[in-house]
């Protein structure tokens, strides 16, 4: 490890001692390398935070175990590339910070991440982009349950998740801000996305979803794509098949539909006041 | 659809007195009172009265009487006043009601049935006004042991302690949510706790950006909908809060109307103007004390591990298991609100019905957490329904660390208690956001209404103390010897451990 990186021991409580964490790291031409094999999540995240704080703009972790929290609490500026299985909760709270995962992400992906990119090569677990409230998260494959749930903009702040495959019940749930699309790219020629419960409590935002999808809630309605719908949407699409490599205009040549909430209140009539 | 429902309250207006200056008129935020100008005389629809008494404290000649409407139905304990009135309401209109503040049946309080000790020949009580008293409290963590070593004659502390929050009395305030309440509320509380030296709960609204200088003084709650929620929100508070429950309402989740969600509010909770505010009865990441874990560590790396995680819930039929599991999933802090804590707005059948007494889970908690060996890992809060300093007292005695204070905190700064809060008009300029309203309250006055309550608290809490032999509340803290129990059964006693007096 560059000696010029003042990384402290105290912030470290591995049994297996800072000196051994610190001979997992490699430094070459400003991109840090280190080996996660092994490591518990609180060390490697403590050594990321350490090399974002020494200014390290780009990090490569290998052998990557289910290591929770992986981008959180970090300054911002950096990109991550992890390679393996990160653990739940990455990038939770995440602020500026780019992530490229190499593999399939657990659940909670992005929770409540304030701002910065996801960018998962595989399938997500459940609650992808939980209040989440700014930035981006692209998942080539299949995503789980609760995707979206709750996430929120304000102003400029809308964040943004794009599914390549398709998502499980309960999708956009209470979502109120934003932008979700489900691209439906994992289902054999004609079928439907099965997830039940679409939109429950959905308040504000947008879902795209491309192919037939049925059991949406009654908290929303599903409209035909207008223009500014198309170009939004076609600028995602165009993004996610820069990191993934597929054809955007193969994509956009489907149908789509917009699914969007019946009011901003849906609770409104529940009380007497 | 004609009402069958009468009036709840009538105001009654002495005309001798009454000097026409039409404060009433202004003042009431219901519409209660009207000026006729042809009569020159103000006149009342009894209908609209809610007995908040904000017309009774302003007019300047004590015109006006407000009494419960003498009309009621026939006598009936099992159909009351209230179960009937209930029922009409929701005949009429169908759906949910809603209420304010905490639960107002009898019976749900164990405070009256615990009584104090003092000291009497046998061992000397303490005068706190010439001896010094701590009331002083560190909540937080504390290590298992502390472990020295000897450098050059020095001691030196070699144990790695948690973060800790510091008081200057075991008194904070408990969680109002900006949205719920004003933002001169939030800024009286802030400024309050900084001026005492205890704490607020930001409730989970977020916290305006012009309060951030307050943040050593702030705890930052979480919530299921994680409004405010962002690097800087966590970065400012002094501890962060995990709001799993409310005493008032425990187990669902709660609506802030779109109609309170203006300009202002919806900046700090960072969602558009006029949507409805939805916090969802779970958190969607907390299925399990095991994921309970995940979000306290989630917190504590975006905090790098520099305040303490508390986590509050509401006290139900299992909250000393649950509080276990709280305490081995790394919570600094558990924060336990009772059956009678307040609110902005809940459904009136949960707010009456769910829950227990904050004494009886506060009694269970902490004795479950000393026979598992793990009190120390956490510090408790207790809340909901602390009235005075005497319960205050009581709860440490019960076993808590500190108590949160929100209901007694609004009291202190104009609120009567009158549980239309939920209607966003507070006539007090306290649960509200209607920027017309909420100039009521003046930060100034407010703040020095709360520090004046904090430091007669804290007198009257030194005063019982001493009373008892004790200089320092650590003392006191789960100390139940010093409480006897009155008119409380075999079982009752047992699950507060403490003896029946006389005994």
């Amino acid at each position: 490890m560059n000696e010029k990186i003042k990384v402290h021991q105290e912030d470290v409580t591995s049994n297996l001692g800072w000196q051994h964490l610190k001979e997992q790291v490699t430094v070459k031409d400003g991109v840090a390398r280190v080996d996660a094999g092994g490591m518990h999540y609180r060390d490697l995240n403590a050594l990321t935070k350490a090399l974002n704080e020494d200014g390290i703009r780009k990090v490569e972790i290998i052998n990557v175990h289910g290591q929770r929290y992986l981008g959180t609490g970090l300054h911002g500026g950096i990109e991550i590339d992890v390679y393996g299985t990160p653990g739940n909760d990455l990038g939770a709270f995440m602020h500026q910070t780019t992530v490229n995962v190499y593999g399939n992400a657990q659940d909670g992906c992005g929770n409540t991440m304030d701002d910065g990119r996801i960018i998962v090569h595989g399938h997500t677990g459940d609650i992808v982009g939980y209040s989440m409230r700014g930035g981006s998260i692209f998942i080539r494959d299949d995503a789980g349950y609760r995707v979206g749930i709750h996430m929120k903009e304000y102003q400029e702040k809308r964040p943004v998740i794009v599914v390549g495959g398709t998502a499980q019940d309960f999708l956009g749930e209470y979502m109120a801000g934003g932008v979700l699309v489900v691209l439906g790219l994992t289902l054999e020629n004609g079928a439907k996305h099965t997830a039940r419960f679409v939109g429950t409590g959905m308040h504000s935002g947008k879902i795209y979803v491309r192919g037939k999808i049925d059991n949406l809630s009654k908290d929303v309605e599903a409209l035909e794509l207008s223009e500014d719908d198309r170009k939004l949407l076609g600028s995602l699409v165009k993004e996610f098949c820069g990191y993934f490599g597929f054809e955007a205009d193969r994509i956009m040549e489907h149908e789509f539909s917009k699914l969007v909430p019946v009011s901003k209140r849906p609770y409104e009539k529940l009380y007497v006041r | 659809m004609k009402t069958y429902l009468e009036p709840e309250y009538t105001v009654e207006r002495d005309d001798d007195r009454c000097i026409r200056c039409k404060v009433c008129v202004n003042q009431c935020t219901f519409d209660t009172h009207y000026y006729d100008q042809e009569d020159d005389k103000v006149y009342s629809k009894n209908e609209n009265c809610v007995n908040c008494h904000r017309c009774v404290a302003f007019c300047p000649t004590q015109a006006i009487t407000i009494r419960r409407n003498p009309n009621a139905y026939t006598t009936n304990d099992n159909w009351t006043q209230e179960a009937i009135r209930d029922i009409k309401r929701q005949a009429e209109v169908g759906g949910v009601l809603l209420t304010g503040m905490g639960c107002d049946k009898p019976n749900y309080s164990y405070w009256d049935r615990l009584l104090l000790n003092a000291s009497q020949v046998t061992n000397p009580s303490i005068d706190p006004l010439r001896e010094p008293m701590e009331l002083r409290t560190f909540l937080g963590s504390k290590a298992d042991r502390l472990e020295f070593e000897l450098e050059s004659r020095d001691m030196v502390l070699t144990t790695k302690l948690a973060p800790q929050v510091c008081v200057e009395a075991p008194i904070l305030f408990s969680a109002l949510s900006y949205g719920a309440i004003s933002f001169n509320v939030h800024e009286a509380l802030a400024r309050a706790s900084t001026e005492f030296g205890t704490l607020f709960n930001t409730g989970e609204g977020g916290l305006d950006s012009r309060l951030y200088g307050y943040g050593s003084h702030t705890i930052v709650q979480v919530a299921s909908g994680r409004f405010g929620v962002h690097p800087d929100y966590l970065d400012v508070g002094a501890a962060v809060e995990i709001k799993i429950g409310q005493g008032a309402k425990p187990g669902i989740g709660g609506h802030l109307p779109g109609e309170k969600v203006g300009p202002e509010v919806s900046r700090t909770r960072m969602i558009p103007i006029g949507t409805d505010a939805l916090s969802p009865a779970p958190q969607h990441d907390i299925y399990s004390i095991e994921d309970l874990r995940q979000l306290i560590y989630a917190l504590k790396e975006a905090t790098d591990y520099t305040k303490p995680v508390s986590v509050k819930i509401a006290a139900v039929h299992n909250s000393a298991a649950i509080a276990s599991g709280i305490a081995r999933a790394g919570a600094d802090i558990i924060a336990i609100d009772g059956v009678k804590g307040g609110t902005g707005a809940a459904p009136k059948v949960s707010r009456d019905n769910v829950g227990i007494p904050i004494e009886l889970a506060l009694a269970s908690v902490d004795q479950r957490l000393r026979e598992e060996g793990i009190r120390n890992r956490v510090s408790i809060i207790a809340a909901g329904g602390i009235r005075s300093s005497a319960d205050v007292v009581k709860a440490i005695a019960l076993g808590a660390d500190a108590v949160y204070i929100a209901t007694a905190a609004v009291v202190a700064m104009g609120c009567t208690v009158c549980q239309r809060c939920y209607t966003g008009k507070c006539p007090w300029g306290i649960a509200t956001t209607d920027p017309w309203i909420s100039k009521r309250l003046n930060p100034d006055i407010a703040t020095r209404r709360l520090v004046n309550l904090l430091q007669a608290w804290s007198a009257e809490i030194k005063e019982m103390m001493g009373g008892m032999g004790v200089n320092a509340i650590e003392s006191l803290r789960g100390n139940r010897l010093h409480l006897r129990g009155v008119g409380l059964t075999d079982t009752e006693l047992k699950i507060l451990g403490v003896k029946m007096a006389g005994e």
